[in-house]
């Protein structure tokens, strides 16, 4: 019941941004009672859910409180004991929201863990502390860093069980530094935890005072996650056009915008900006939005664009400033992680949509693909499996307008998918282009 | 680069929804936007506003009325729907029922398992391709494996264990003839954010969110609005409480609870201190562990 108090209480102040992770290690790494824990000791549970917990058929938890029942939300999950499915949770601290997508460990689900980092600032690879480094930490650890994900926190849990030793905290740490020179991960910070007593997760552990650095939740209330956006090169895929066609209203009948959310960069009323694949120049009129016109827009903002001339473009199209080009070509480049269990092989047609395009192609060459026990490239395989992390080459059907995923997210990935039966089999970043966007008109003008 | 090229976690949940919204008017044919005057759709409205304006809304607005509504909700959802000159499609269980495309088991008075083949046969009716919800996942476990773009067979089933891998933000809205796609633009939305969001937009919702007056009778553990749908039993007696809804379902089973908040700034404070989820109050969640996981693979939203 609420009261007459609780209204009285100082008004709340807004978390100012939000951090997105995801968690992913072996079944029985304790992940979800990990998010568990952090949900429960920062006080993100409700009575309900405790009921709920109380109420459902504890199989693991040995009499108290299961942590992991509050995220393995299906019947067949909690049956076996698995996640199936990346889940996602939510809690916010007075610092921060937070979007946890919880992401399972077992080899045929690789793809769950892809969905859950795509758009994570911070990565959490969970590390049982009896077996250390296994071949699943290294795929996870690998995948974070196909995806560039900016942070990486090697979670060291159930220390409990190894009777909290200092030395076999550093023996897992050394056993990651000896692979992460091969891997593009700038920031990478170890925690020694137990999600199940809860040290190290929320609140500082007294079994651990050999370490000093901060807690789990500390880390993620205080990693600089600034601008993961590219604000370096005004890119606007054209999600849908805007035309009102109002029969009375003549300033309504004119208007045709250009609607999507920009993919890097800032734009300003009177910007010279090229449309693609049209390849003519025009100049950036208004930057209508519901609330108002606006002086000034960025990544990754949503907007409609009004240009000075008639230009044909439509869905698909990409507005792209004239002063900092995409690359473009129909030969990609690309490095994808293949998630379907029908393998790829050289040959094979895919519809693939990048930003809002979806165009034909043809996979030509498999360039190599990735030992994930060495983490070394093997030249020239005659496939891709489930979970297979590699690079290929593709030829589409029109050029693409397109930055290397290094440098872009945005405009830098795309997904397959398989004709027919519409399944998205793959993630695929694309590598630098060879050739940038051209004026295919010279210095025309309209 | 300037710090001011920064969105907040409003900005950021209303810039990702909007692309949503506009994936949907770019690549399905039909699209529907599902709209019950509840909160959450509230906000979906005005978001679709904010992604097609100045243009009339590229899709119709549906709704599967289970006769068990709050009147004060159809009246705000007809009236909200007329002010933004949307079209509005209203389907009704007791049609359903009538013209026996919907069978109640029998003694079932809920309509909970009854809306779910009227809002098949609505998407069959209009051929709709992507019905867009306001569904969060926050709001049950079940609802938390739920995708952006959540595919669906002719049956409206949900399989879990075979979602399409959503990454980035790229979305693959590719059908089949007879398939059909849910999109949830309020995934990442919290109970909390759909509040401070209509605090920021100045929103009107339905007058039965804030503290009234009503006669309530004690049932399940929760206290329920006295209707006409389950007539008193003469063990029970009726209280004049000052309540307010937390969330809207049918009026046989939506709790009440007690509170005096009179605006969205009390609210907003009071959900901060809930020690409930905004489930808790609602008893077609609670008959059991999954019973949403059952009837999203019924074709539930």
């Amino acid at each position: 019941m609420f009261t007459e108090e609780i209204l009285a209480a100082p008004p709340v102040t807004l978390p100012v941004d939000i951090l997105r992770f995801n968690t992913c290690g072996s079944v029985d790494n304790g992940k979800s009672t990990l998010i568990g824990r952090l949900l429960y000791d920062s006080k993100s549970i409700m009575e309900d859910q405790l009921e709920a917990l109380e109420r459902s058929t504890d199989i693991t938890g040995g009499g108290t409180i299961n942590l992991a029942n509050l995220t393995d939300g299906l019947r067949a999950e909690r049956e076996q004991g698995i996640t199936i499915d990346v889940a996602y949770r939510y809690f916010a601290t007075p610092r921060r929201k937070f979007i946890i997508a919880d992401t399972p460990g077992h080899v045929q689900y690789t793809r769950n863990m892809v969905t859950g980092a795509s758009n994570a600032n911070v990565s959490i690879v969970l590390v049982d502390a009896r077996l250390g480094v296994i071949e699943q930490s290294r795929r996870h650890t690998a995948i974070a860093s196909l995806l560039r994900i900016p942070h990486l926190v090697v979670a060291i849990n159930k220390m409990d069980l190894v009777g909290w030793s200092e030395a076999r905290f550093h023996e897992i740490r050394e056993q990651f530094e000896a692979f992460l020179p091969r891997l593009d991960l700038k920031d990478v910070k170890f925690i020694p935890i137990s999600a199940l007593h809860g040290d190290n997760v929320v609140t500082p552990s007294s079994n651990t005072p050999w370490y000093p650095g901060p807690t789990l939740l500390g880390h993620l209330e205080s990693v600089h996650i600034g601008s993961d956006w590219n604000l370096n090169g005004f890119r606007l895929p054209v999600q849908w056009v805007n035309r009102p066609n109002h029969p009375t209203d003549a300033r309504l009948y004119d208007f045709r915008g250009y609607s999507g959310q920009i993919a890097g960069g800032i734009v300003r009323p009177g910007q010279q900006v090229i449309v693609m694949p049209a390849g003519l120049v025009t100049t950036v009129k208004e930057i209508w939005t519901y609330d108002g016109s606006v002086p000034e827009a960025f990544c990754p903002q949503s907007i409609t664009l009004v240009l000075a001339d008639d230009i044909d473009a439509g869905r698909g199209s990409m507005i792209i400033g004239l002063d900092h080009h995409t690359g473009t070509g129909t030969d990609l480049q690309a490095k994808v992680c293949w998630m379907h269990t029908r393998p790829l092989e050289r040959g094979r047609k895919y519809f693939l949509k990048h930003t809002t395009s979806t165009v034909q192609a043809v996979v030509t060459e498999l360039t190599h693909r990735l030992n994930i026990g060495t983490l070394e490239p093997e030249p020239a395989p005659a496939a891709l499996a489930m979970n297979d992390l590699g690079e290929i080459r593709l030829r589409v059907a029109q050029p693409l307008y397109y930055d290397s995923y290094a440098v872009n997210r945005l405009t830098g990935s795309f997904i397959l998918i398989e004709p027919g039966t519409n399944t998205t089999v793959a993630a695929g970043m694309l590598l630098p282009a060879r050739e940038a966007v051209k004026p295919e008109l010279g210095d025309f003008r309209i | 680069m300037p710090t001011s090229y920064h969105l907040d976690h409003l900005q950021h949940l209303e810039t990702e929804a909007i692309h949503i919204m506009r994936e949907v008017a770019g690549e399905f044919e039909r699209p529907a936007l599902l709209f019950s005057g509840g909160k959450d759709s509230i906000c979906l409205l005005r978001l679709a506003e904010k992604a097609f304006r100045p243009s009339e809304l590229p899709m119709p607005l549906l709704n599967i009325d289970t006769g068990h509504h709050f009147p004060e909700l159809n009246e705000f959802r007809d009236r909200r729907a007329k002010h933004l000159g949307a079209k509005l499609i209203v389907r009704k269980v007791e049609d359903a029922i009538a013209n026996g495309t919907a069978t109640p088991a029998p003694g079932e008075v809920s309509r909970n398992r009854l809306q779910i083949p009227v809002l098949l046969a609505a998407i069959e009716e209009y051929r709709f391709d992507a019905c867009i919800g306001g569904a969060r996942r926050d709001e049950e476990k079940a609802r938390a494996k739920e995708r952006f773009f959540s595919f669906r067979d002719s049956f409206g089933q949900w399989d879990p264990k075979n979602q399409r891998p959503e990454v980035w933000n790229l979305y693959n809205g590719r059908l089949n003839p007879g398939d059909n796609m849910r999109v949830f633009p309020l995934s990442n939305w919290t109970e909390m954010d759909v509040w401070e969001y209509i605090r920021q937009e100045e929103l009107e919702v339905p007058s039965i969110y804030f503290s009234h007056r009503r006669p309530c009778v004690r049932r399940g553990g929760q206290w329920l609005p006295v209707n006409p749908i389950l007539p008193l039993k003469p063990t029970e007696t009726v209280r004049d409480l000052v309540v307010r809804v937390r969330t809207i379902g049918d009026i046989i089973s939506t709790g009440l609870v007690e509170s005096p908040a009179a605006t969205v700034d009390d609210i907003i404070t009071e959900i901060a201190a809930a020690h409930v989820t905004e489930r808790g109050s609602r008893a077609d969640d609670k008959a059991s562990e999954a019973a949403m996981e059952d009837r999203k693979k019924a074709g539930y939203f």
